[in-house]
Protein backbone atom coordinates (compact mmCIF):
# COMPACT_ATOMS: atom_id res chain seq x y z
CA UNK A 1 0.00 0.00 0.00
CA UNK A 2 1.92 3.23 -1.01
CA UNK A 3 1.36 6.43 0.80
CA UNK A 4 1.46 9.96 -0.67
CA UNK A 5 3.26 12.90 1.06
CA UNK A 6 -0.06 14.34 1.35
CA UNK A 7 -1.39 12.13 3.12
CA UNK A 8 1.96 12.14 5.38
CA UNK A 9 1.57 15.21 5.92
CA UNK A 10 -2.16 15.20 7.01
CA UNK A 11 -1.19 13.12 9.33
CA UNK A 12 2.15 14.88 11.13
CA UNK A 13 -0.85 18.18 10.74
CA UNK A 14 -2.80 15.94 13.07
CA UNK A 15 -0.07 14.67 15.40
CA UNK A 16 -1.16 11.46 13.83
CA UNK A 17 2.08 10.37 12.14
CA UNK A 18 3.88 7.78 13.17
CA UNK A 19 8.03 8.50 13.02
CA UNK A 20 10.65 6.06 14.35
CA UNK A 21 14.67 7.08 14.01
CA UNK A 22 16.43 4.70 11.55
CA UNK A 23 18.18 3.52 14.36
CA UNK A 24 14.48 1.98 15.76
CA UNK A 25 13.22 1.25 12.33
CA UNK A 26 15.29 -1.45 12.41
CA UNK A 27 13.63 -3.31 15.78
CA UNK A 28 9.88 -2.26 13.80
CA UNK A 29 10.79 -4.18 10.65
CA UNK A 30 12.48 -7.61 12.67
CA UNK A 31 9.61 -7.59 14.67
CA UNK A 32 6.72 -6.55 12.32
CA UNK A 33 7.85 -7.50 8.96
CA UNK A 34 8.45 -4.84 6.12
CA UNK A 35 5.09 -5.09 4.82
CA UNK A 36 3.12 -4.26 8.61
CA UNK A 37 6.32 -1.74 9.24
CA UNK A 38 5.62 0.54 5.90
CA UNK A 39 1.57 0.02 6.66
CA UNK A 40 2.42 1.32 10.19
CA UNK A 41 5.49 3.73 10.05
CA UNK A 42 5.21 7.07 8.15
CA UNK A 43 7.78 9.04 8.38
CA UNK A 44 11.37 7.30 9.80
CA UNK A 45 14.51 10.13 10.45
CA UNK A 46 18.27 10.35 10.28
CA UNK A 47 21.00 12.07 11.20
CA UNK A 48 24.84 12.29 10.98
CA UNK A 49 27.78 14.60 12.36
CA UNK A 50 31.36 15.28 11.48
CA UNK A 51 33.93 17.27 9.74
CA UNK A 52 32.57 18.38 6.08
CA UNK A 53 35.26 20.01 4.28
CA UNK A 54 33.17 21.18 1.84
CA UNK A 55 31.15 23.75 3.48
CA UNK A 56 30.94 27.64 3.82
CA UNK A 57 28.85 30.46 4.68
CA UNK A 58 27.30 33.14 2.49
CA UNK A 59 26.97 36.47 3.99
CA UNK A 60 25.98 40.19 3.27
CA UNK A 61 26.98 42.48 5.40
CA UNK A 62 25.26 45.50 4.71
CA UNK A 63 26.47 48.91 3.25
CA UNK A 64 28.93 50.86 4.87
CA UNK A 65 28.33 55.24 4.20
CA UNK A 66 29.94 55.85 1.90
CA UNK A 67 29.82 52.77 -0.23
CA UNK A 68 32.15 50.00 -0.86
CA UNK A 69 32.72 47.32 -3.17
CA UNK A 70 34.72 45.20 -1.25
CA UNK A 71 37.95 43.32 -2.72
CA UNK A 72 39.72 41.75 -0.40
CA UNK A 73 38.34 41.06 3.31
CA UNK A 74 39.71 38.91 6.63
CA UNK A 75 36.75 37.53 9.37
CA UNK A 76 38.89 37.40 12.48
CA UNK A 77 41.91 37.48 10.55
CA UNK A 78 40.90 34.12 8.09
CA UNK A 79 40.57 35.47 4.47
CA UNK A 80 37.23 35.14 3.02
CA UNK A 81 36.10 35.52 -0.63
CA UNK A 82 34.60 38.37 -1.68
CA UNK A 83 34.74 38.35 -5.61
CA UNK A 84 30.99 38.67 -5.75
CA UNK A 85 28.71 41.65 -5.51
CA UNK A 86 29.77 44.80 -3.01
CA UNK A 87 28.65 43.52 0.50
CA UNK A 88 28.12 39.66 -0.37
CA UNK A 89 30.73 37.46 0.98
CA UNK A 90 31.80 33.61 1.39
CA UNK A 91 33.76 32.40 4.08
CA UNK A 92 34.79 28.77 3.38
CA UNK A 93 35.69 26.18 5.98
CA UNK A 94 39.02 24.81 5.44
CA UNK A 95 40.67 28.75 4.93
CA UNK A 96 43.28 28.60 7.59
CA UNK A 97 44.00 32.08 9.64
CA UNK A 98 46.02 34.63 7.69
CA UNK A 99 49.09 34.14 9.84
CA UNK A 100 48.46 30.40 10.67
CA UNK A 101 51.80 28.92 10.15
CA UNK A 102 50.36 26.49 8.77
CA UNK A 103 52.32 22.78 7.78
CA UNK A 104 55.97 24.82 8.44
CA UNK A 105 56.03 23.73 11.80
CA UNK A 106 54.80 20.28 11.21
CA UNK A 107 52.55 18.97 12.15
CA UNK A 108 50.22 21.95 12.44
CA UNK A 109 47.86 22.63 14.59
CA UNK A 110 45.37 25.09 12.46
CA UNK A 111 43.67 26.48 15.45
CA UNK A 112 41.64 29.07 14.19
CA UNK A 113 39.81 28.89 10.66
CA UNK A 114 36.78 29.72 8.26
CA UNK A 115 35.11 26.96 10.15
CA UNK A 116 35.76 28.98 13.73
CA UNK A 117 34.67 31.82 12.31
CA UNK A 118 31.19 30.10 11.15
CA UNK A 119 31.30 28.53 14.91
CA UNK A 120 31.64 31.98 16.27
CA UNK A 121 29.24 33.80 14.20
CA UNK A 122 26.85 30.93 15.28
CA UNK A 123 27.84 31.52 18.91
CA UNK A 124 26.58 35.67 18.71
CA UNK A 125 30.16 36.78 19.03
CA UNK A 126 31.07 39.43 17.53
CA UNK A 127 33.88 38.91 14.70
CA UNK A 128 36.29 41.34 13.32
CA UNK A 129 36.07 42.11 9.21
CA UNK A 130 38.87 44.11 8.00
CA UNK A 131 38.21 45.26 4.15
CA UNK A 132 40.00 46.67 1.11
CA UNK A 133 38.23 48.08 -1.87
CA UNK A 134 40.26 49.91 -5.10
CA UNK A 135 37.47 52.08 -5.30
CA UNK A 136 34.89 53.15 -7.55
CA UNK A 137 33.12 56.25 -8.88
CA UNK A 138 29.77 54.47 -7.42
CA UNK A 139 31.80 52.77 -4.68
CA UNK A 140 34.05 55.27 -3.74
CA UNK A 141 35.27 54.06 0.11
CA UNK A 142 38.40 51.63 0.32
CA UNK A 143 38.89 50.52 4.10
CA UNK A 144 37.12 49.14 6.42
CA UNK A 145 37.77 47.70 9.93
CA UNK A 146 34.82 46.73 12.02
CA UNK A 147 33.28 44.69 14.24
CA UNK A 148 30.44 42.00 13.12
CA UNK A 149 27.63 40.38 14.42
CA UNK A 150 25.42 37.63 13.16
CA UNK A 151 22.35 39.63 14.51
CA UNK A 152 23.41 42.55 12.21
CA UNK A 153 23.74 40.57 9.26
CA UNK A 154 21.58 40.80 6.48
CA UNK A 155 22.22 37.35 5.78
CA UNK A 156 24.13 34.64 6.71
CA UNK A 157 23.32 31.31 4.57
CA UNK A 158 25.63 27.69 5.06
CA UNK A 159 25.57 26.90 1.59
CA UNK A 160 27.60 23.32 1.35
CA UNK A 161 28.75 21.95 -1.64
CA UNK A 162 29.12 18.56 -0.55
CA UNK A 163 27.42 17.10 2.67
CA UNK A 164 26.52 13.80 3.74
CA UNK A 165 29.04 11.48 2.15
CA UNK A 166 26.77 8.09 1.32
CA UNK A 167 29.58 5.94 2.65
CA UNK A 168 32.71 6.54 3.22
CA UNK A 169 36.45 4.74 3.59
CA UNK A 170 38.12 3.43 6.46
CA UNK A 171 41.30 4.90 6.51
CA UNK A 172 44.33 3.27 7.32
CA UNK A 173 48.44 4.19 7.70
CA UNK A 174 49.69 0.77 5.94
CA UNK A 175 53.38 1.93 4.29
CA UNK A 176 54.17 5.04 6.65
CA UNK A 177 57.34 4.66 8.58
CA UNK A 178 55.77 7.49 11.10
CA UNK A 179 52.11 8.69 12.05
CA UNK A 180 50.62 10.73 8.94
CA UNK A 181 48.05 13.35 9.74
CA UNK A 182 45.02 12.90 7.46
CA UNK A 183 41.44 14.62 7.24
CA UNK A 184 41.02 11.10 8.69
CA UNK A 185 42.80 12.03 12.22
CA UNK A 186 45.87 10.61 13.43
CA UNK A 187 46.89 6.93 11.37
CA UNK A 188 50.09 5.27 13.13
CA UNK A 189 52.36 3.34 10.99
CA UNK A 190 52.20 -0.15 10.45
CA UNK A 191 48.13 0.10 10.20
CA UNK A 192 48.03 0.96 13.97
CA UNK A 193 44.77 1.95 13.81
CA UNK A 194 41.63 2.66 11.69
CA UNK A 195 39.49 5.44 11.77
CA UNK A 196 36.03 5.95 9.92
CA UNK A 197 33.58 8.47 9.23
CA UNK A 198 30.10 7.63 8.67
CA UNK A 199 26.76 7.04 10.90
CA UNK A 200 25.98 4.14 9.60
CA UNK A 201 22.93 2.77 9.75
CA UNK A 202 21.57 6.22 10.92
CA UNK A 203 23.04 8.12 8.30
CA UNK A 204 20.56 9.70 5.82
CA UNK A 205 21.85 8.34 2.19
CA UNK A 206 22.54 5.12 3.62
CA UNK A 207 18.76 5.28 4.30
CA UNK A 208 17.41 5.71 0.93
CA UNK A 209 20.46 4.48 -1.21
CA UNK A 210 18.66 4.97 -4.54
CA UNK A 211 17.31 8.39 -3.95
CA UNK A 212 13.88 7.77 -4.00
CA UNK A 213 12.61 10.17 -2.07
CA UNK A 214 15.56 12.89 -1.03
CA UNK A 215 16.27 15.15 -3.99
CA UNK A 216 16.15 18.68 -4.64
CA UNK A 217 14.16 20.69 -2.76
CA UNK A 218 13.84 17.86 0.43
CA UNK A 219 13.46 19.95 3.86
CA UNK A 220 15.73 18.51 6.24
CA UNK A 221 17.83 19.19 9.70
CA UNK A 222 20.94 21.58 9.20
CA UNK A 223 23.29 22.46 11.77
CA UNK A 224 20.23 22.53 14.43
CA UNK A 225 17.99 24.73 11.74
CA UNK A 226 15.54 23.52 9.18
CA UNK A 227 17.92 23.65 5.71
CA UNK A 228 17.22 22.52 2.16
CA UNK A 229 18.81 19.93 -0.10
CA UNK A 230 19.44 22.25 -3.09
CA UNK A 231 21.54 20.18 -5.62
CA UNK A 232 22.96 17.00 -6.01
CA UNK A 233 26.66 17.63 -4.18
CA UNK A 234 30.12 18.04 -5.54
CA UNK A 235 31.81 14.82 -6.44
CA UNK A 236 28.31 12.82 -6.63
CA UNK A 237 29.08 9.30 -7.82
CA UNK A 238 25.96 6.73 -7.70
CA UNK A 239 27.31 4.50 -10.36
CA UNK A 240 29.81 2.67 -7.40
CA UNK A 241 29.68 -1.17 -6.56
CA UNK A 242 26.89 -1.87 -4.73
CA UNK A 243 25.17 -4.74 -2.11
CA UNK A 244 22.40 -7.11 -2.96
CA UNK A 245 21.01 -4.43 -1.06
CA UNK A 246 21.06 -1.55 -2.66
CA UNK A 247 24.22 -0.33 -0.18
CA UNK A 248 27.08 1.55 -1.95
CA UNK A 249 30.65 0.21 -0.63
CA UNK A 250 32.05 3.04 -0.80
CA UNK A 251 31.83 7.06 -0.70
CA UNK A 252 28.58 7.51 -3.44
CA UNK A 253 26.06 10.43 -3.50
CA UNK A 254 26.69 13.54 -1.61
CA UNK A 255 24.21 16.73 -1.08
CA UNK A 256 24.49 20.33 -1.60
CA UNK A 257 22.20 22.16 1.14
CA UNK A 258 21.62 25.15 2.59
CA UNK A 259 20.04 27.00 5.28
CA UNK A 260 19.94 29.86 7.50
CA UNK A 261 23.07 30.10 9.91
CA UNK A 262 21.17 32.71 11.87
CA UNK A 263 19.15 30.02 13.14
CA UNK A 264 21.67 27.12 14.01
CA UNK A 265 23.01 25.73 17.24
CA UNK A 266 26.44 25.74 18.04
CA UNK A 267 26.00 22.03 19.10
CA UNK A 268 25.74 20.97 15.50
CA UNK A 269 28.33 23.84 13.75
CA UNK A 270 31.59 23.15 15.02
CA UNK A 271 35.05 24.30 14.23
CA UNK A 272 37.48 21.68 13.62
CA UNK A 273 41.20 21.48 13.45
CA UNK A 274 43.21 18.87 12.13
CA UNK A 275 46.46 18.28 13.45
CA UNK A 276 48.96 18.01 10.48
CA UNK A 277 45.69 18.66 7.93
CA UNK A 278 43.97 21.71 7.99
CA UNK A 279 40.82 23.20 9.61
CA UNK A 280 37.07 21.92 8.83
CA UNK A 281 33.43 22.28 9.93
CA UNK A 282 31.73 19.79 11.76
CA UNK A 283 28.19 19.51 10.42
CA UNK A 284 25.15 18.40 12.16
CA UNK A 285 22.69 17.20 9.38
CA UNK A 286 19.46 14.61 8.98
CA UNK A 287 17.36 13.60 6.94
CA UNK A 288 13.60 12.72 6.97
CA UNK A 289 12.33 9.84 4.72
CA UNK A 290 8.79 8.79 4.18
CA UNK A 291 7.82 5.53 4.17
CA UNK A 292 6.20 5.99 0.94
CA UNK A 293 6.10 1.77 0.19
CA UNK A 294 7.18 -1.36 1.43
CA UNK A 295 10.72 -0.86 -0.21
CA UNK A 296 11.73 2.38 1.82
CA UNK A 297 10.89 0.31 4.90
CA UNK A 298 12.98 -2.10 3.75
CA UNK A 299 15.59 0.23 2.80
CA UNK A 300 15.39 2.09 5.73
CA UNK A 301 15.53 -0.89 8.22
CA UNK A 302 19.26 -1.35 7.04
CA UNK A 303 21.65 -2.36 9.70
CA UNK A 304 25.47 -1.57 10.06
CA UNK A 305 26.14 -5.24 9.37
CA UNK A 306 24.56 -4.76 6.08
CA UNK A 307 26.93 -1.84 5.08
CA UNK A 308 30.59 -1.98 4.30
CA UNK A 309 32.98 0.43 4.04
CA UNK A 310 36.92 -0.13 2.18
CA UNK A 311 39.79 0.08 4.37
CA UNK A 312 41.98 2.14 2.30
CA UNK A 313 45.58 3.24 2.77
CA UNK A 314 46.14 6.77 3.36
CA UNK A 315 50.44 6.53 3.23
CA UNK A 316 50.64 5.47 -0.40
CA UNK A 317 47.28 4.41 -2.14
CA UNK A 318 45.12 7.24 -1.12
CA UNK A 319 47.35 10.38 -1.76
CA UNK A 320 49.07 8.80 -4.92
CA UNK A 321 45.23 7.97 -6.18
CA UNK A 322 46.76 4.54 -6.88
CA UNK A 323 45.70 0.99 -6.18
CA UNK A 324 42.08 -0.32 -4.22
CA UNK A 325 41.35 -0.89 -1.24
CA UNK A 326 43.10 -3.38 0.86
CA UNK A 327 39.90 -5.06 2.86
CA UNK A 328 36.73 -3.81 3.62
CA UNK A 329 34.77 -4.16 7.02
CA UNK A 330 31.46 -3.84 8.42
CA UNK A 331 30.24 -0.73 10.46
CA UNK A 332 29.21 -3.29 13.04
CA UNK A 333 32.40 -4.28 13.31
CA UNK A 334 33.81 -0.88 13.39
CA UNK A 335 32.14 0.55 16.34
CA UNK A 336 33.24 -3.01 18.32
CA UNK A 337 36.56 -0.53 18.69
CA UNK A 338 38.48 -3.45 17.27
CA UNK A 339 38.79 -5.13 13.92
CA UNK A 340 41.12 -7.67 12.17
CA UNK A 341 43.55 -6.31 8.79
CA UNK A 342 45.95 -9.06 7.75
CA UNK A 343 45.78 -11.06 10.72
CA UNK A 344 46.53 -7.85 12.87
CA UNK A 345 44.23 -6.33 15.09
CA UNK A 346 43.39 -2.52 14.68
CA UNK A 347 41.63 -0.30 17.17
CA UNK A 348 39.24 1.75 15.25
CA UNK A 349 38.03 5.17 15.95
CA UNK A 350 35.56 7.47 14.72
CA UNK A 351 35.85 11.31 13.08
CA UNK A 352 31.82 11.34 13.09
CA UNK A 353 30.29 11.28 16.30
CA UNK A 354 27.67 8.62 16.46
CA UNK A 355 25.78 9.85 19.42
CA UNK A 356 25.57 13.34 18.16
CA UNK A 357 24.15 11.43 14.85
CA UNK A 358 21.52 9.40 17.14
CA UNK A 359 20.82 13.12 18.55
CA UNK A 360 19.94 14.96 15.13
CA UNK A 361 17.50 11.88 14.15
CA UNK A 362 15.85 11.78 18.01
CA UNK A 363 15.63 15.91 17.24
CA UNK A 364 14.00 15.58 14.06
CA UNK A 365 11.38 12.82 15.24
CA UNK A 366 10.38 15.43 17.58
CA UNK A 367 9.69 18.32 15.46
CA UNK A 368 7.84 15.81 13.39
CA UNK A 369 5.53 14.72 16.00
CA UNK A 370 5.19 18.40 16.96
CA UNK A 371 3.72 18.93 14.03
CA UNK A 372 6.36 21.72 13.46
CA UNK A 373 8.13 20.04 10.22
CA UNK A 374 6.31 18.92 7.20
CA UNK A 375 8.14 17.04 4.50
CA UNK A 376 8.70 17.84 0.88
CA UNK A 377 8.41 16.30 -2.36
CA UNK A 378 11.45 16.87 -3.78
CA UNK A 379 10.99 18.82 -6.93
CA UNK A 380 14.12 17.27 -9.13
CA UNK A 381 15.76 13.79 -8.08
CA UNK A 382 19.27 13.01 -7.57
CA UNK A 383 20.75 11.75 -10.49
CA UNK A 384 20.53 7.89 -9.58
CA UNK A 385 23.21 5.00 -10.77
CA UNK A 386 21.08 4.32 -14.18
CA UNK A 387 22.05 8.43 -14.79
CA UNK A 388 25.76 7.46 -16.06
CA UNK A 389 26.34 10.58 -13.96
CA UNK A 390 29.83 10.16 -12.58
CA UNK A 391 32.79 11.67 -10.61
CA UNK A 392 35.81 11.35 -12.98
CA UNK A 393 39.58 12.66 -11.82
CA UNK A 394 40.94 15.94 -13.47
CA UNK A 395 42.84 15.66 -16.97
CA UNK A 396 45.67 17.73 -16.71
CA UNK A 397 46.42 19.04 -19.93
CA UNK A 398 47.83 22.95 -21.47
CA UNK A 399 45.68 22.86 -24.33
CA UNK B 1 53.25 23.64 50.66
CA UNK B 2 54.63 21.97 47.17
CA UNK B 3 52.83 18.97 45.93
CA UNK B 4 54.16 16.69 42.71
CA UNK B 5 52.19 13.83 41.35
CA UNK B 6 54.47 10.93 39.93
CA UNK B 7 53.57 7.76 38.76
CA UNK B 8 56.38 5.04 39.66
CA UNK B 9 57.14 2.09 37.87
CA UNK B 10 58.88 -0.95 40.31
CA UNK B 11 61.22 -3.34 39.10
CA UNK B 12 59.92 -7.01 40.25
CA UNK B 13 62.68 -6.93 42.84
CA UNK B 14 61.30 -3.58 44.45
CA UNK B 15 58.04 -4.25 45.03
CA UNK B 16 58.16 -5.33 48.60
CA UNK B 17 60.56 -2.18 49.88
CA UNK B 18 58.94 0.04 52.07
CA UNK B 19 60.13 2.96 49.65
CA UNK B 20 57.58 5.45 50.78
CA UNK B 21 58.05 5.38 54.54
CA UNK B 22 61.24 5.38 54.32
CA UNK B 23 61.43 9.00 52.23
CA UNK B 24 58.58 10.16 54.35
CA UNK B 25 60.52 10.12 57.54
CA UNK B 26 63.94 10.90 55.82
CA UNK B 27 62.38 14.01 53.75
CA UNK B 28 59.78 15.07 56.28
CA UNK B 29 57.11 14.91 53.10
CA UNK B 30 53.64 13.49 53.42
CA UNK B 31 51.98 11.14 50.51
CA UNK B 32 48.43 10.09 49.06
CA UNK B 33 48.34 6.73 47.34
CA UNK B 34 45.96 7.60 44.39
CA UNK B 35 46.33 4.12 42.69
CA UNK B 36 48.44 0.89 43.16
CA UNK B 37 48.63 -2.00 41.23
CA UNK B 38 50.60 -5.18 39.65
CA UNK B 39 51.34 -5.73 35.78
CA UNK B 40 51.15 -8.27 34.29
CA UNK B 41 54.90 -8.72 34.26
CA UNK B 42 54.37 -8.37 38.15
CA UNK B 43 55.92 -5.08 38.34
CA UNK B 44 54.69 -2.54 41.02
CA UNK B 45 53.15 0.57 39.46
CA UNK B 46 52.10 3.33 41.87
CA UNK B 47 50.27 6.97 41.68
CA UNK B 48 50.97 9.25 44.51
CA UNK B 49 50.80 12.57 45.22
CA UNK B 50 53.81 13.86 47.31
CA UNK B 51 53.42 17.18 49.66
CA UNK B 52 56.38 18.93 51.72
CA UNK B 53 58.67 21.66 51.08
CA UNK B 54 60.17 21.69 47.86
CA UNK B 55 63.59 20.95 47.99
CA UNK B 56 62.37 17.60 50.14
CA UNK B 57 59.63 17.01 47.79
CA UNK B 58 62.66 16.74 44.73
CA UNK B 59 65.09 15.28 46.97
CA UNK B 60 62.76 12.54 47.75
CA UNK B 61 62.04 12.16 44.70
CA UNK B 62 66.07 11.96 43.42
CA UNK B 63 66.03 9.15 46.18
CA UNK B 64 63.47 6.98 44.84
CA UNK B 65 64.79 7.45 41.28
CA UNK B 66 68.43 6.52 42.34
CA UNK B 67 66.93 3.49 44.00
CA UNK B 68 66.00 1.99 40.62
CA UNK B 69 62.55 2.98 40.34
CA UNK B 70 61.29 4.51 36.97
CA UNK B 71 59.46 7.66 37.83
CA UNK B 72 57.42 10.04 35.18
CA UNK B 73 55.61 13.58 36.25
CA UNK B 74 51.91 13.37 36.36
CA UNK B 75 52.27 16.91 37.15
CA UNK B 76 50.03 17.34 34.41
CA UNK B 77 45.99 16.96 34.44
CA UNK B 78 44.20 15.77 31.78
CA UNK B 79 40.59 16.04 31.77
CA UNK B 80 37.66 16.38 28.78
CA UNK B 81 35.53 19.79 28.66
CA UNK B 82 32.43 18.11 27.81
CA UNK B 83 30.63 21.25 26.43
CA UNK B 84 33.37 21.18 23.49
CA UNK B 85 33.36 17.12 23.43
CA UNK B 86 31.49 15.52 20.07
CA UNK B 87 31.71 12.81 21.28
CA UNK B 88 34.00 11.43 18.24
CA UNK B 89 36.25 9.27 19.39
CA UNK B 90 39.20 10.20 17.41
CA UNK B 91 40.87 10.39 21.03
CA UNK B 92 39.95 6.99 21.61
CA UNK B 93 41.84 4.91 19.51
CA UNK B 94 44.90 7.13 20.46
CA UNK B 95 45.09 6.74 23.71
CA UNK B 96 47.59 4.06 24.63
CA UNK B 97 46.15 3.03 28.23
CA UNK B 98 42.21 2.86 28.05
CA UNK B 99 41.80 5.70 30.19
CA UNK B 100 39.69 7.59 27.00
CA UNK B 101 36.80 4.76 25.88
CA UNK B 102 33.80 4.03 24.39
CA UNK B 103 30.75 3.86 26.48
CA UNK B 104 27.97 1.07 26.08
CA UNK B 105 25.97 3.89 23.65
CA UNK B 106 29.26 5.20 22.08
CA UNK B 107 30.16 8.20 23.86
CA UNK B 108 33.48 9.09 25.05
CA UNK B 109 34.31 7.99 28.65
CA UNK B 110 37.44 9.27 30.49
CA UNK B 111 38.79 7.16 33.86
CA UNK B 112 41.97 10.11 34.83
CA UNK B 113 43.23 7.03 37.29
CA UNK B 114 44.59 5.58 34.23
CA UNK B 115 45.49 8.57 32.04
CA UNK B 116 49.48 8.75 32.24
CA UNK B 117 49.25 12.59 30.99
CA UNK B 118 50.87 11.54 26.90
CA UNK B 119 48.59 14.17 25.56
CA UNK B 120 47.87 12.08 21.83
CA UNK B 121 44.14 12.45 22.71
CA UNK B 122 44.73 16.32 22.59
CA UNK B 123 46.53 15.88 19.06
CA UNK B 124 43.98 13.90 17.80
CA UNK B 125 40.98 15.94 19.47
CA UNK B 126 39.42 18.06 16.34
CA UNK B 127 37.86 19.97 18.53
CA UNK B 128 40.09 21.29 21.19
CA UNK B 129 37.91 19.24 24.24
CA UNK B 130 41.12 17.66 26.09
CA UNK B 131 42.64 20.37 28.35
CA UNK B 132 45.78 20.46 29.79
CA UNK B 133 46.25 21.56 33.18
CA UNK B 134 50.02 21.93 34.94
CA UNK B 135 50.14 21.18 38.67
CA UNK B 136 51.59 24.53 39.31
CA UNK B 137 47.91 26.05 38.51
CA UNK B 138 46.18 23.66 40.31
CA UNK B 139 47.90 21.84 43.58
CA UNK B 140 49.83 24.49 45.10
CA UNK B 141 48.88 25.44 48.45
S1 LIG C 1 46.89 11.97 27.95
FE1 LIG C 1 47.46 9.99 27.05
S2 LIG C 1 46.84 8.51 28.61
FE2 LIG C 1 45.81 10.42 29.15
S3 LIG C 1 43.81 10.24 28.16
FE3 LIG C 1 45.15 11.31 26.73
S4 LIG C 1 45.96 9.71 25.40
FE4 LIG C 1 45.12 8.68 27.21
S1 LIG D 1 38.43 13.63 20.02
FE1 LIG D 1 37.77 15.41 21.19
S2 LIG D 1 35.64 15.72 20.57
FE2 LIG D 1 36.20 13.66 19.92
S3 LIG D 1 35.57 12.36 21.65
FE3 LIG D 1 37.72 12.88 22.01
S4 LIG D 1 37.63 14.70 23.30
FE4 LIG D 1 35.59 14.46 22.43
Amino acid sequence: MAKTYEEINDKIKKGKAVVVTAEEMIAVVKEKGVRAAAKDVDVVTTGTFGPMCSSGAFINVGHTKPKMKITKGTLNGVPVYCGLAAVDLYVGATEAAEDDPLNRVFPGEFRYGGGHVIEDLVAGKDVRFVASAYGTDCYPRKELDTLLNIKDLNEAILLNPRNAYQNYNVAVNAHGKRPIYTYMGILRPNIGNANYCSAGQLSPLLNDPHYRTIGIGTRIFLGGAVGHVIWQGTQHNPGVPRTDGGVPKGGAGTLAVAGDLKQMSTEFIRGASFRGYGVSLGVGLGVPIPIIDEEMAKFTAVSDADITAPITDYSVAYPEASGGPIGEVTYSELRTGRITINGKEVPTGAISSYPKARKIAATLKAWIEAGKFLLTEPIAPLPAAESGYKFGPLKERKK
Amino acid sequence: MFSERILMQFPRELVNEPLLSIVTKEFDIVFNIISARITENEEGQLKVELRGKRPNVLAAVDYIKKKGVSIRSLSKFVTVDRKLCTDCGACVVQCPTGALYYEEDLSVGFDAAKCIACELCRLACPYSAIVVAHADEVTHV
